[in-house]
């Protein structure tokens, strides 16, 4: 967990994170498609100061996997140094071939896994974010609509909400893919999907936001708001979606992880990115499988460096939430347990 | 001695007397007991002497739909009905030769149109009831009946009429066929043997094949197989009991199966599988994937189970184009104009060679199964001895080669090397393959980067796999896909209906109304002459000259075989998995554990 006091740690770990994947074609020292052939599944390069013969090198080296002829293992052929290179062709670091720096291991096709996880970072990314703007802005449109004008509206968002709760979106994702030829560009049917996953997303954040909204309505600045001829646009733009800060953050903490993993599951029913295009979810995909999982564990690796990521996104959500006057969800600070406290900070 | 030494001394010569005259009454018993039963027919096995008693525990990855063997038509149905139900005559999956099930002889006439089979004489199904001509008889029926829609029936039509039944009397039945048809024998294999005391009355009422459920009470199923229905748990497991009429005996007399249950555990998935094998919470695995037997294998050397590995079976898994006549006025698939659009692309011979020349299969046996499959030129994989064409040249990769070919038919290249037709079109399209087969993906995968390098586009699309079903067979909404078929059996016979137009899995192109080309025409009448030929040389003759011809033409892009990959606990005894599926219980009545 992030220190909510220390907010720029978090701030560092997005900033960092987020310059890597945009700067992808620099830090990544292969193209993400690129196989090869004879080094599948081969462990993380070891990085070396110092070579066989005890010599101590001011700049890192690297030797070069070779497969071993008893097993599916690799090990280092000490032969010859090769020195990691900075700054070369436009890339961070690389070394001289024939030997390849896998910081991450390589996949089953010898491709690099660290290049993958920053190339495949962008898309997932940016899956995540849109889909989570859409599920927000839907909800805060229709929760707010619901709670502030209440009676017939309200019944009927809500009961709506409760069908899109209970829609199975998988059979809707194949039922929308099954209209789309086979043949179009696999990462734009993606975004499309996504589009459709944040779009029926917006029940859950509607029902917290109608709550909020509805609690909040009746206060007594909202009232007087109001007496004063304050309109119902003016009301819910500065009283009460502000009151549902919070909660919105808190809904966006947790929607934007769940929507890149939900390009997990879209990747493994065949509607997600589709190879060779790397993604989060084809690189967590990988975990699917037994053998893999028994054997290779350097395949976890992309799901750890998540951790990070998706954590500096809840530790910037939370210490917003804090710094805006209210506690975050459910932290106990107030003597509450529950998702929805709205009273502010003993300091405020 | 003393007197309590004498005591007992008196004691035990008593009892040893005692046991003695029961052993001869129970002797005088049996015998009296054995010609009571009208000479019971048993069939002696040769294998190792086994133990009774024990419980096997099985895994299915998805769980049985029904056990009537009429209707089902999926895997672990099957599987469940292969163990419940017996055959006439039975192909031994380990030999691949046929021997004498229920029938314990044949004859065929001269003509090889006539077979007389006898039937094993005293022997009962399940539920105590006596075997006899007439459930033969009823089961025939039942099956070539056109209403009850039995899978099986079209196997039982030879030349366009069903196969004809005669009893001759109680233990001797008669099949006519139309014409003489190689192998007939074998067509008898997995014709489970109803009990018409059972099933008559359904029958009659039109309602055979909703009956046999997983939910009818055990006691309304019966068959001749090993063992019998005992408890189904929805989602968990099927148990199943030993059957005590069977007709198996093993050497020293003892009645098989030698196990009292078989608990089939639904799994859900190889993964699934594979792990809790390894936990030693399934005694036998089979069809293991090359990545699960790889990571079991670490921990073979712990004791407790061993691995098989039973070299390439026959599967053969390939890649295809869809060569259907599309409409282009069917509107309501909007998807054809653009795949009729590349239609000529891949009608073109040498456009298939290219993609065949440009594959590195060697490359998907050691990525994607890890070097436990084998290449493959055609669809004969190495374990059908007997029929596979040693002449057909092993495939190898060459790019020089399919550029070669590309260029004689037309196709050119852009200066960012992207492949053009002759319309100066840019040849991209799609590939579908199972999304749950992971092996299918990589080698789609691999297949993708291997014809970028000709400068094709290619798109991998991962279907769920009853939607890539729907594609291939019924809407033709496609442009290539990778699949997988099985030869059912170690003869030509069971291709039959991938290899002639308009057959049922003739994939590449399942229309009726489509126009042959001569290789096409003489692959067809190869098949059907082959299938009334009797004489072996004759026949492999023919059907050489058949994988010539698929060689050359390439309807299909053979890809590789994969391995059948097995494993068993340590202490089961008789364990002799097989090429032919049921690969591994193919002898369930055999095995047994050692104490």
């Amino acid at each position: 967990m992030v220190p909510r006091n220390k907010p720029y740690i978090a701030f560092a770990l997005l900033a960092i994170s987020h310059g890597l994947l945009l700067l992808a074609g620099f830090f990544a020292p292969y193209d993400p498609t690129s196989q090869d052939r004879e080094l599948p599944f081969a462990p993380p390069t070891r990085v070396h100061f110092i070579d066989a013969r005890h010599k101590l090198h001011l700049l890192p080296f690297v030797y070069r996997w070779r497969a071993n002829t008893t097993d599916r293992g690799y090990h280092e052929d000490r032969q010859t140094v090769y020195p990691v290179r900075f700054f070369s062709q436009w890339h961070f670091f690389a070394t001289d071939p024939p030997a390849k720096i896998f910081l991450m291991g390589s996949d089953a096709y010898g491709r690099d896994q660290f290049s993958r996880f920053l190339y495949g970072g962008r898309i997932s990314l940016f899956a995540g974010l849109v889909a989570t703007a859409i599920s927000l802005i839907l909800g805060m449109i229709l929760g707010g609509a619901a709670g502030f004008y209440g009676r017939w509206l309200d019944e009927l968002i809500m009961r709506a909400a409760e069908i899109f709760l209970t829609l199975p979106w998988l059979y809707l994702l194949f039922a929308v893919r099954a209209f789309l030829p086979l043949h179009i560009a696999p990462n734009g049917v993606f975004l499309l999907l996504i589009s459709v996953l944040g779009a029926i997303g917006w029940a859950r954040p509607a029902r917290l936001i109608r709550g909020v909204v509805l609690s909040a309505k009746e206060r007594e600045y909202v009232l007087a708001a109001r007496g004063f001829g304050a309109s119902d646009v003016y009301l819910l733009r500065r009283h009460l979606l502000p009151e549902a800060g919070s909660v919105i953050l808190t809904q966006a903490a947790v929607l934007i992880p769940t929507y890149v993993l939900a390009e997990v599951v879209l990747s493994f029913f065949g509607l997600g990115v589709s190879e060779p295009a790397p993604s989060w979810g084809n690189l967590l995909a990988n975990l699917r499988q037994y053998g893999v999982l028994e054997s290779y564990w350097w395949i976890f690796l992309p799901a750890l460096a998540l951790v990070p990521v998706f954590l500096a996104y809840y530790g910037v959500f939370s210490y917003y939430g804090y710094y805006r006057g209210y506690y975050f969800a459910g932290d106990g600070r107030d003597g509450t347990r529950n998702s929805l406290s709205f009273m502010p900070p003993a300091k405020a | 001695m003393s007197p309590k030494r004498a005591r007992l001394a008196k004691q035990f010569t008593s009892r040893c007397l005692t046991i003695i005259a029961l052993s001869i009454l129970a002797a005088g018993f049996v015998k009296s007991r054995s010609s009571a039963a009208d000479n019971e027919q048993f069939l002696i096995t040769h294998d190792e002497i086994g133990t009774p008693g024990g419980r096997l525990v099985i895994s299915q990855r998805a769980e049985p739909k029904t056990i009537n063997p009429l209707v089902a038509i999926d895997g672990s149905s099957r599987e469940i009905i292969g163990l419940i139900t017996a055959d006439l005559i039975h192909i031994n999956r380990s030999s691949q030769k046929t021997e004498p099930a229920l029938a314990t002889s044949w004859t065929v006439s001269p003509d090889g149109r006539a077979y007389t089979l006898s039937l094993r004489r005293g022997i009962k199904f399940s539920d105590g009831q006596p075997f006899d001509a007439d459930d033969v008889l009823f089961t025939f029926q039942v099956y070539l009946d056109e209403r009850t829609h039995a899978a099986q029936r079209d196997l039982l039509i030879i030349s366009g009429r069903p196969i004809g039944l005669r009893k001759i009397d109680a233990y001797t039945v008669r099949f006519d066929l139309a014409q003489p048809y190689a192998a007939a024998e074998r067509l008898f294999d997995s014709i489970a043997i109803l009990p018409r005391h059972l099933l008559s009355h359904a029958y009659e009422e039109g309602r055979l094949s909703q009956i046999w459920n997983l939910t009818t009470p055990p006691g309304q199923v019966a068959g001749l197989g090993p063992f019998r229905i005992k408890e189904y748990l929805p989602g968990q497991r099927l148990t199943l009991e030993r059957n005590p009429f069977y007709w198996k005996k093993d050497l020293a007399g003892t009645h098989l199966p030698y196990f009292d249950e078989v608990v089939s555990v639904f799994t859900g998935s190889a993964d699934a599988e594979a792990m809790r094998f390894q936990a030693g919470e399934l005694d036998v695995v089979g069809r293991l994937s090359a990545e699960n037997f790889s990571a079991l294998e670490k921990h073979q050397s712990a004791g407790r189970f061993r691995l098989y590995d039973l070299g390439p079976g026959f599967e053969y898994n390939f890649l295809f184009f869809n060569l259907n006549a599309l409409s282009r006025n069917d509107l309501s698939r909007s998807n054809f104009a653009s795949i009729i659009r590349k239609q000529p692309w891949f009608h073109e011979l040498a456009f298939r060679r290219a993609i065949s020349a440009a594959i590195d299969r060697e490359a998907i046996n050691r990525l994607a199964y890890q070097g436990r499959a084998y290449p493959l030129s055609t669809f004969v994989t190495p374990a059908d001895k007997l029929w596979v064409d040693r002449n057909i040249p092993q495939p190898s990769r060459s790019v020089a080669e399919a550029r070669k070919f590309l260029q004689t038919a037309g196709f050119s290249w852009d200066n960012s090397g992207r492949l053009l037709d002759e319309q100066r079109q840019p040849i991209v399209f799609s590939i579908v393959f199972n999304a749950a087969n992971q092996q299918h993906s990589h080698a789609a995968t691999l297949i993708q980067n291997d014809l970028e390098q000709i400068g094709m586009d290619v798109q991998v699309v991962p279907l769920e796999f009853h939607s890539l079903l729907n594609r291939v067979f019924e809407s033709h909404e496609y442009e290539a896909a990778i699949i997988q078929l099985a030869s059912g059996d170690a003869d030509p016979n069971s291709d039959i209906n991938v290899w002639t137009s308009g057959g049922s899995a003739h994939v590449w192109n399942l229309g009726p109304d489509h126009s042959r080309k001569p290789w096409e025409e003489e692959v067809d009448s190869l098949m059907r002459e082959q299938m009334i030929t009797v004489n072996y040389e004759k026949r492999k003759r023919m059907y050489d000259r058949v994988q010539q011809l698929v060689w050359e033409n390439m309807p299909l892009i053979c890809l590789v075989s994969p391995n059948v990959l097995a494993g068993a606990t340590e202490r089961l005894g008789n364990f002799h998995p097989a090429l032919l599926s049921n690969y591994t219980l193919w002898n369930v009545e055999e095995l047994f554990f050692h104490r």
